[in-house]
């Protein structure tokens, strides 16, 4: 069974007088594991399907299910009990707490669970470690660099150990260097922590270092796999 | 507690926003607390007065005298067992910038039908002994700086000349409410220096049993109905309430202006705290796509208005309940026992829990309801 099970989703929005279909019978299978990239021109879709499958958004008809919970059903308190526990979401512009520490914004998700202090402690100071922001934990978001602060958001996404992690335009406000770096980064935590990735992008580069790569058109998707790990596309 | 740091970075993220919310909760319910403690303090007068006092004043008014004689004929009616009298001096001090009540009085009545007044008994002999002797309320040794012993002197007012008095004994109010700013002194001395007018202000008439007051009140103004001087005779609260009844209209006026003054502040304080809340609509969607549940957004934001409306609460209201003592206010003689009563600290605190729910309900609403997708869009 597929980790990410989408099954004949439809999503529309009403803007003003006009609907707008995003998606109309959108079927989509992501392996545990796998590193995805979504790609596509804008309104093609992609930031509603990452939405759809962070839980963020509801389908306005079909299922989506992650690690067997049919996230399309829950309701906003059980939705978020279970993003805390399974999504670490990544945002294009970071979208750190500017009025926390790196440290700070890394134990947010932490918070919501039972650890004890200083099991949170441990928990925080290896995800620091692991995207390579140690000596940076006491630093406020203001006090680093772009590349820095999307480290901390990755940090931040990891620390509870998620089932799957989304990021939305992770480089788009990075530069080349830190776009490298934060790539190389999620390569690493796909291969060495074995974590499921699904980013969205518009950078070719960065799709480059997916093992798997979605075009979205108009809600439609394109399939060019490099991997087995996307089973079925409409 | 884990939350108590998120909590603490909220407020302190415009810190002199913060301070001057905080400050403007303490000014409004510091104003609430002393404009509230002028009435209760009113209030506590109007209910000073023993139960077997009654006082007796000319029935047209308490500016209109009686004539002394009238004590031996009212001493004589059943029910009563003790009489003394006074009279309204009104002189001032100095500059007589510093007011404070000045009467005359027939010392050896007055103290027996007065024990509230704790005074050592050697200065109380002194001024039983001393026709020129004056037996004054400690805050005025205080104000004035003056000692047992030293002689003062007040112009009259009413009374024109100057008046010297020994100051003899000082007394203490077993109720604050009775006031300590009250300068006492010999009737016959007053007699006296006006030319022997044998005139008493007010009498005061002590009675066997309280169930009586109201027999005796008629009696005595019975017995004076058709005389120059008709008496009007009641209970020593009635007399007390009769002074507050006084203050009424502007007591109405100042709790209506204070309280509008009070209500003002409070919604700008909402508005500032409210205002606070908007800004951090994006910073809320990224705690919900955390997983920070609409409960505990709704939970935290209340806790934010709390600390705010609270912290301000217990700097205005304590300050309030520290302060007046502290300098002895006593609202220039007018409001004797001046306090900040308890009853108004539970209210200001419920006022301070009632900011709290108007300022911090609204954003805190609105950040358990508001749609993660749509605020992320104002972010992204």
């Amino acid at each position: 069974m597929a980790l990410v099970e989408i099954r004949d989703v439809y999503k529309s929005f009403q803007r003003e007088e006009q609907r707008i279909d995003v998606f109309s019978g959108l079927d989509l299978d992501i392996e545990a594991g796998s590193f995805t990239a979504l790609m596509g021109p804008s309104g093609s879709g992609k930031s509603t399907l990452l939405n759809l499958i962070a839980g963020l958004d509801k389908p306005t008809r079909g299922t989506v299910r992650v690690n067997g919970a049919q996230v399309s059903e829950m309701t906003a308190g059980q939705l978020a009990a279970w993003r805390a526990r399974n999504i670490g979401f990544v945002f294009q512009s970071f979208n750190l707490l500017p009025v926390l520490t790196a440290y700070q914004n890394v134990e947010l998700p932490l918070l919501l669970t039972n650890l004890s202090g200083k099991d949170r402690d441990e928990r925080v100071k290896i995800a620091l470690d692991v995207v390579g922001l140690a000596d940076r934990a006491g630093h406020y978001p203001r006090q680093l660099s772009g590349g820095q602060e999307q480290r901390t958001a990755i940090a931040r996404a990891i620390v509870a150990d998620p089932t799957v992690m989304l990021l939305d335009e992770p480089t788009g406000q990075l530069d080349a260097k830190s776009s490298q770096e934060v790539l190389t980064l999620l390569q690493r935590l796909n291969k060495e922590f074995n974590k499921t990735i699904i980013i969205v992008t518009h950078d070719a580069h960065a799709a480059e270092r997916a093992k798997t790569t979605l075009h979205l058109e108009k809600g439609d998707l394109i399939e060019k796999p490099r991997s087995p790990s996307v089973a079925a596309v409409r | 507690m884990k939350y108590l740091q998120l909590v603490l970075a909220n407020l302190g993220r415009h810190k002199l926003r913060s301070i001057l919310t905080i400050l403007s909760v303490a000014l409004a319910l510091f104003l609430f607390a002393s404009l509230r403690s002028v009435t209760t303090t009113l209030a506590a007068t109007a209910q000073l007065g023993g139960a077997r006092r009654l006082v007796t004043t000319n029935a047209t008014g308490i500016v209109f005298v009686l004539p002394l004689a009238y004590g031996n004929r009212i001493k004589a009616l059943p029910g009563v067992t003790g009489l003394s009298w006074a009279n309204w001096f009104g002189g001032r001090y100095g500059d007589g910038k510093s007011f404070f009540a000045n009467f005359a009085v027939d010392p050896e009545s007055y103290l027996k039908m007065y024990p509230e007044f704790i005074i050592p008994e050697d200065q109380k002999q002194a001024f039983l002994r001393d026709r020129t002797g004056a037996l004054i309320g400690k805050r005025l040794l205080r104000q004035f700086g003056w000692k047992v012993g030293q002689n003062v002197t007040l112009q009259g007012t009413i009374f024109p000349g100057d008046w010297t008095f020994t100051v003899d004994a000082v007394y203490t109010p077993s109720d604050p409410s009775l006031g300590d700013d009250a300068l006492v002194f010999h009737h016959e001395y007053f007699d006296e220096r006006i030319g022997r007018a044998g005139i008493a202000g007010w009498y005061i008439v002590e009675i066997d049993d309280p169930a009586h007051a109201p027999q005796i009140a008629k009696a005595i103004d019975d017995m004076f109905r058709n005389s120059s001087s008709p008496t009007k005779t009641g209970t020593e609260k009635e007399f007390q309430a009769s002074f507050a009844t006084m203050w009424g209209n502007v007591s109405f006026l100042m709790s209506t202006i204070g309280l509008a003054v009070v209500f003002a502040i409070l919604l700008v304080t909402a508005n500032a705290m409210m205002m606070s809340a908007r800004e951090r609509t994006g910073e809320i969607a990224v705690l919900k796509t955390v997983g920070f549940s609409d409960r505990l957004l709704f939970a935290l934001t209340m806790v934010e208005a709390g600390v705010l409306a609270l912290t301000g609460a217990a700097i205005g209201l304590g300050g309030a309940k520290v302060l007046y003592p502290a300098i002895n206010f006593n609202g220039v003689g007018f409001l004797p026992g001046f306090k900040v009563a308890t009853s108004t600290l539970i209210i200001g605190t419920l006022v301070a829990i009632g900011l709290m729910l108007a300022s911090g309900l609204v954003p805190a609403l609105r950040a358990a309801r508001m749609p993660i997708v749509q605020a992320l869009r104002k972010v992204e």
